[in-house]
């Protein structure tokens, strides 16, 4: 990648203060994501992908919160900007959309007024002016009969068009990148297929980039161009879709994608699954953070590994794991062949 | 199609009338079952003959049965003739001289202590667990411990009497001087007004802190909204609207007579004082007077309180089912 990326996260930490102690939701994380690029952030509930994205937004700035690191934005820092250079970012340069459409609009006011607020915090332009904008934006996220359904309050449309809502707010003035976190996990699964297909076009039509955050390994087939496994608080692998996915290179990776059931492949008794639970990040284990959990585990893990390519054919497919690239790989096959050895096609 | 809105409000005349029934019959009968009740007796003067109570009995009725008293009473309400036992003056004219005095007393009472609360309520939710938050905190608990007339009588003391900025109790009318109507008032709005600043003030503070963390308010952080923004028409508004039903609520109760003891304190000869010597004197047709005005305002107020909600909560209709 030559061009400097739109957003570049380097070494971003975050930790708060709780009652039993120092949390590091994020620690040392490194991302970047290219002009027009989907990026996906997996992993599971307390991985530190929604804390990385609140963190990006500013929704985190608290005096219990400890931020350090950087996040280059269309020549700002994330990070360390002042609150008002953040709230112009906020909603004009870099939107968010979140999990649950049903609570994240003001039940009180109408949908085309919320959005109307938006444009209007960023732009002097008239209401009226304003108010057609946001018909525009509604029609272009599929609300049927826009202008009529700005006038609704957000208990009269459904979740899915609610979420749309969101959407054509978080593009109301044109941002260049939206944050997605887990956009499609409220909604009935017919419904998560057409916001996605939504936000695939906005990707391609208008060269949105979108941090999309998710546990759904499916949803990051459909739509992501590169990924990045997060796993208690560090990214442990990061790559194109197809690296990722057909060469995975961390063993949590392959655990991941392990616990995917097919429908081309034979079908298992048991889906699988990553033995144990994620570490306490209280006190999250020395080195590796996956140690606990990995069955390849051996003396280097206790050494943190760093993220970085480990093949130099595919310089952009960084990981953290200790393990030679020929070492996992027969590893991965002999996996599989005992996973495929309990299918019930076996038997 | 009708209305939902006229619907409503026929609906609730009915239930208003229902209820004013209930509360003039409920007044009677416990009048005419308490002992000691007989007002013939107590009409008749120290050391009465039984001629004499015979014949008060007969010229006001009380020898009839209790519905027909029931039915001779209301009907003299409703036609505005009814008249107080002991002081034979009419009872309708008594109260609507002392309800300007009430209306002025609630009226400037519920502005000083909505605005008040709504001040110090979200000052305190914006720097809740700070010092300043706890020192408010602390103000409001006093505030609310605090009795009225012990309140009154001090305002009135050392701010009337001894320094004299305010005058020592009493009402002027509005139009013979509204500057002195406003000065007379000002001790009792507040007096009136602390508890329940200290009431409201803590209910928003604990609404506000909820609100503050809704998704919608991250999600108008988000949208680029400055944190004025955010606080006003995102968590002030939705934190109000159980604030303004209380609000409604105790508007009504006051004017209707709760704030005896700040009227009494003041001698402002509001309704609520009438009140208290109806019910000291026992006086039937003065009691029924008072508690019918009193508990018309209350059953008003509960009907307007619930437009309100409506009005503010689009999630709130008038009628009871869902809408579609």
């Amino acid at each position: 990648m030559t061009q400097t990326p739109l957003l570049e996260v380097r070494n971003l930490s975050v930790s708060f203060n709780t009652e039993e102690g120092v949390v590091e939701a994020v620690a040392g994380l490194d991302l970047e994501i290219a002009a027009g690029e989907v990026l996906a952030i997996v992993g599971e509930s307390g991985s530190g992908k929604s804390a990385t994205a609140l963190t990006l937004m500013g929704l985190w700035r608290d005096p219990n919160v400890r931020i350090s690191g950087s996040a280059r934005f269309e020549g700002a820092d994330l990070v360390t900007a002042g609150d008002d250079e953040l709230r112009r970012i906020r909603g004009e340069r870099l939107a968010m959309i979140f999990q649950d459409p049903m609570s994240s609009l003001n039940p009180v006011h109408r949908v085309g007024d919320q959005i109307v607020e938006q444009i209007r915090a960023h732009r002097e332009i008239a209401a009226a002016e304003a108010r057609r904008r946001a018909v525009e934006l509604l029609g272009a996220v599929g609300i049927p009969d826009a202008a009529t359904r700005a006038d609704s309050y957000p208990h009269e449309f459904s979740g899915g068009m609610r979420q749309r809502a969101m959407i054509a707010m978080a593009l109301s003035l044109e941002p260049s990148l939206l944050i997605a976190d887990e956009p499609t996990t409220a909604l009935d699964v017919t419904i998560q297929a057409q916001i996605v297909d939504l936000l695939r076009e906005l990707n391609r039509s208008r060269g949105l980039s979108i941090v999309l955050i998710t546990h759904d390994i499916g949803l990051v087939a459909e739509i992501a161009d590169r990924v990045a496994v997060m796993y208690a608080g560090r990214v442990v692998e990061q790559g194109a879709l197809d690296e990722v996915f057909y060469d995975p290179q961390h063993p949590y990776t392959w655990g991941l994608l392990g616990s995917l059931t097919r429908i081309d492949r034979p079908r298992p008794k048991r889906l699988p699954q990553i033995p144990g639970a994620p570490p306490s990040l209280l006190a999250p284990p020395t080195g590796c953070h996956f140690r606990p959990r990995c069955p390849h585990e051996f003396g280097r893990c206790l050494e943190t590994p760093a993220l970085e390519s480990r093949q130099s054919k595919a310089p952009g497919h960084l990981d953290r794991c200790w393990l030679r690239v020929e070492e996992k790989r027969r590893r991965r096959q002999t996996e599989r062949e005992i996973a495929l050895d309990a299918t019930g096609e076996a038997s | 199609m009708q209305s939902p809105m006229l619907r409503f409000v026929a609906r609730r005349l009915a239930s208003m009338a229902l209820v004013l029934f209930a509360v003039s019959l409920l007044v009677f009968l416990i009048f005419n079952v308490l002992p000691g009740g007989d007002p013939a007796v107590r009409m008749a003067g120290k050391v009465p003959t039984e001629t004499q109570v015979e014949a008060i009995r007969e010229e006001w009725g009380f020898d009839e049965p209790l519905y027909v008293q029931y039915a001779t009473t209301m009907r003299k309400l409703l036609t505005g003739d009814m008249v107080s036992y002991f002081t034979q003056l009419n009872v309708t004219e008594e109260i609507l001289k002392g309800a300007p005095r009430t209306f002025a007393l609630a009226i400037g009472a519920a502005i000083v202590w909505m605005a008040f609360a709504i001040a110090l309520g979200l000052f305190s939710a914006v720097r809740a667990g700070a010092l300043s938050d706890r020192l408010l905190t602390a103000l409001a608990l006093i505030g609310i411990s605090m009795p009225v007339f012990w309140l009154g009588i001090l305002l009135s003391h050392y701010l009337g009497s001894e320094a004299g900025i305010f005058p020592h109790g009493g009402y002027v009318e509005f139009l013979d001087s509204p500057t002195q109507w406003f000065w007379h008032l000002v001790l009792p709005w507040f007096t009136l007004a602390i508890l329940f600043i200290g009431v409201y003030s803590r209910i928003l503070r604990s609404n506000v802190i909820e609100t503050m963390g809704e998704d919608y308010v991250r999600t108008a952080r988000a949208k680029g909204l400055s944190e004025r923004q955010v606080l006003l028409r995102h968590v002030l508004r939705n934190s109000l609207i159980p604030i303004i039903t209380l609000w409604g609520l105790d508007f009504g109760a006051v004017i209707g007579g709760a704030a005896i003891l700040t009227e009494l304190v003041f001698s402002l000869q509001g309704v609520g004082q009438y009140a208290a010597d109806a019910i000291g004197q026992f006086d039937l047709p003065a009691v029924i007077g008072v508690t019918m005005y009193g508990a018309f305002f209350i059953v008003v107020f509960n009907a307007l309180v619930d437009i309100a909600y409506a009005a503010l909560d689009p999630r709130i209709r008038l009628e009871g089912k869902p809408r579609t």
